[in-house]
């Protein structure tokens, strides 16, 4: 009897949204039909989205990869036996040696796309909780020294030092204590979150466990916006999972540290990323932004010592328990250690998640793994960082990704999301839309957020009409919005404004323009 | 399923003893009916033992809660701005000119709704939307042309 052939298909959003569910029925029927044992394994996806469905088949010499495969492609494929690697037009090889994905530097995303996400076994087999094993060896004090030695900083977006807040949190004295995981991941052209969820989940619920033995936690929330229903069956399964085999409970790993999870939907309100607005959605109230102090790590959910980290940030835990604080700080430049994930995304060729030691340039992702625009245009913008991150001409494609050079910059790393445009990108309404966006998704506790992205709209709206004049009053009301927002949705909204006037005057100069086309 | 309270408060019921309960109420009764009737709220203000202004005010915070009804096919379009750099825009235009369907709105037969939403985490593969759950990339106007008409499409789910 011949053993079965292990086939791959993601079961990632990303890919299912572009037919991994069909290509994957389509090779279970076909190879039915012809009487080939295979077994399909639904993976987290490889991250190289545009070849999506990727699919991959087991051989002695490695993955191969095939894409990107339609239900249509499934008989040419087996005609020309891919199950032992044939030659086949959407052959791609080794997946592992595709330049894109072979030039990384994966930690965070070791596991993702190569194993079954939902089995603990190919977890174990892949040295999953070896991380939290060691924790629990640990004092708490060496747990969190641990993690300020890795140098890592919050991959939400502010870029704080992980190791001071869990320090904080960890000499709170209190009967309870909170490990709350960021998963509102709301910046456009940000995916890594998702991705990891739904790729490698029993990492993050490691993390949090690491987290609550470090400072002493014995439940957690994962907070996910409802944006992402894949990822929360997911995350569901794999807690229910985690439970029966004891990594979560009264007992977790054999050990005497208990911890158990919760996930809990947001409500698609872009401000419930911000962490104070977070835990008043958790306590089920309107999402109003709290003033700090107090500080969150001190008094946060139900106003108990809380650790608010986004998923990145705990997902990178269990590899700094595992391999050691210095083995992370030794990727990366300047202040900013480690790796990033970097999401490539908008008009871009071959978008999808790249995993670098910081350092490496804008123009480095964009040209090298991107390879240019999805249409084909010139490049003309790229906006780094979400929505509230700034747009960049060409001219400063060259700046390093690392938090303190995107600031020079007057730009922002955020959660490393990076959106391409060409050129048909107006800049005017990019600008227009940050206000926009910022109008709408404001909780509207302080004035000048509240009010000020309302009058930046109608303002944009002059400009664009031609009243140039009126510039002046943007300029105006970004000060305003920068120096007297609460939070930073408000303060950061000037940031992809006043970068698209700074670096593409000629979009925000109308009339001129509109009388050469008469 | 038309609104019903005794449904309605067996559903709040359930959910009730979590900390922080109004969310996981509010989708549980919006998963059920499609939408959150403003009866809810004096229901869930007795539950959880909150002001009927306190719920009334989460209610109407989140953009995620429907005040009416959606149609049988519900369209969560992204308008971010990866999205926006393929062409998003242009949908929302088709959407309208082409088929008189606007956003945020219920068709008049109710078989539609369209929402706008920011960002469904598949930015690679933009234009994105969430067709009755499903995530698709890459929507042009030949798949809304479909799921406007009723009709399926190859690259929907199924
Ligand atoms: C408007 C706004 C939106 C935010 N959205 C997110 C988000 O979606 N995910 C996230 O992890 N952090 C987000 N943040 C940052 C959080 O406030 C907070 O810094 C973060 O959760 C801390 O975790 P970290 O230190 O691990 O990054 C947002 C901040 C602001 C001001
Ligand atoms: S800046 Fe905007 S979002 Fe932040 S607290 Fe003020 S009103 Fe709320
Ligand atoms: S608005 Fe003029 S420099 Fe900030
Ligand atoms: S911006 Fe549309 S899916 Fe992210």
């Amino acid at each position: 009897m011949s053993t079965s052939i292990k086939i791959y298909v993601p079961r990632d959003a990303a890919a299912l949204s572009v037919g991994a569910n069909r290509v994957a029925s389509a090779i279970a029927n076909e190879a039915k039909n012809r009487g080939q044992a295979v077994e399909i394994i639904r993976n987290g996806s490889r991250g190289m989205l545009w070849l999506e469905p990727l699919v991959e088949v087991e051989t002695d010499k490695g993955r191969i990869a095939f894409g990107p495969v339609t239900p249509k492609d499934v008989s040419s494929l087996f005609d020309a036996n891919f199950l032992a690697g044939g030659a086949h037009p959407l052959n791609l090889g080794l997946t592992e040696e595709i330049p894109f994905f072979k030039n990384q530097e994966r930690l965070t995303f070791a596991r993702v796309g190569v194993i079954d996400p939902l089995s603990l076994d190919d977890y174990i087999a892949h040295g999953g909780f070896a991380g939290l094993k060691k924790a629990i060896e640990m004092t708490g004090a060496a747990i969190v020294q641990e993690v300020a030695d890795s140098g890592l900083r919050g991959r939400g977006g502010a870029g704080f030092p992980t190791g001071i807040k869990w320090k904080t949190v960890l000499g709170a004295e209190a009967d309870q204590k909170y490990i709350v995981c960021n998963a509102d991941e709301g910046d456009s052209g940000t995916f890594a979150d998702r991705m990891l969820m739904e790729g490698d989940p029993f990492t993050l619920i490691e993390g949090m466990a690491i987290a609550g033995v470090a400072v002493g936690a014995t439940k957690g929330f994962i907070y996910l916006r409802s944006e992402y229903p894949h990822a929360y069956q997911t995350l569901l399964e794999a807690i229910r999972t985690a439970r029966t085999a004891k990594w979560l409970g009264p007992a977790i790993g054999g050990s005497s540290y208990a911890f158990d999870l919760e996930v809990r939907l947001g409500a698609g309100a872009y401000i419930c990323g911000e962490e104070t607005s977070l835990l008043e959605s958790l306590e089920g109230k309107r999402a109003i932004v709290r003033a700090k102090p107090p500080l969150p790590a001190l008094k946060g959910l139900f106003g108990k010592p809380t650790i608010v980290n986004n998923v990145m940030s705990l997902a990178t835990i269990p590899w700094i328990l595992a391999n050691g604080a210095k083995a992370y700080a030794d990727f990366g430049m300047g202040r900013s250690r480690g790796t990033l994930p970097i999401q490539l995304a908008g008009n871009i060729k071959q978008g999808g998640l790249i995993e670098k030691a910081f350092g490496i340039t804008l123009r480095e992702i964009i040209e090298t793994y991107g390879g240019g625009t999805h249409s084909g245009r010139p490049f003309r913008a790229l906006q780094v960082g979400g929505p509230l991150g700034a747009y960049f001409p060409d001219t400063l494609l060259d700046t390093p990704m690392d938090y303190e050079a995107m600031a020079s910059k007057k730009g922002l790393l955020g959660h490393g999301g990076m959106v391409v445009f060409d050129d048909t990108v107006d800049l005017a309404q990019q600008a227009r839309f940050a206000f926009e966006f910022c109008a709408k998704e404001s909780c509207g506790k302080c004035t000048p957020c509240r009010i000020g992205a309302t009058r930046g709209v109608e303002t944009m709206d002059k400009v664009i009409a031609g009243d140039t004049a009126k510039l002046a009053l943007i300029d105006d009301l970004c000060h305003l919005m920068t120096d007297a927002s609460l939070c930073a949705m408000g303060g950061l909204t000037p940031v992809p404004v006043m970068s698209a006037i700074t670096h593409f005057p000629d979009d925000f100069n109308r009339a001129p323009k509109r009388m050469a086309a008469e | 399923m038309g609104w019903d309270d005794a449904v309605a408060s067996s559903i709040v019921n359930e959910y009730k003893h979590l900390s922080g309960a109004t969310l996981p109420i509010l989708h549980a009764l919006q998963e059920n009916f499609g939408y959150v009737d403003k009866r809810a709220v004096p229901l869930i203000a007795d539950a959880l033992n909150m002001s009927k202004s306190e719920i009334y005010g989460a209610i109407t915070f989140y953009h995620d809660f429907r005040h009416e009804p959606a149609g049988e096919t519900v369209v969560k379009l992204c308008r971010a701005e990866a999205c926006q750099s393929m062409g998003c825009e242009r949908l929302v235009a088709h959407l309208k000119d082409v088929h008189g369907v606007e956003m945020n709105a219920t068709t008049k037969d109710g078989r539609l709704t369209v929402e706008t939403v920011y960002c469904l985490g598949n930015c690679a593969l933009g234009p994105a939307a969430l067709i009755n759950g499903e995530l698709v990339g890459r929507v042009d106007e030949d798949l809304l042309d479909a799921v406007c008409k009723g009709q399926s499409h190859e690259r929907m789910a199924g």
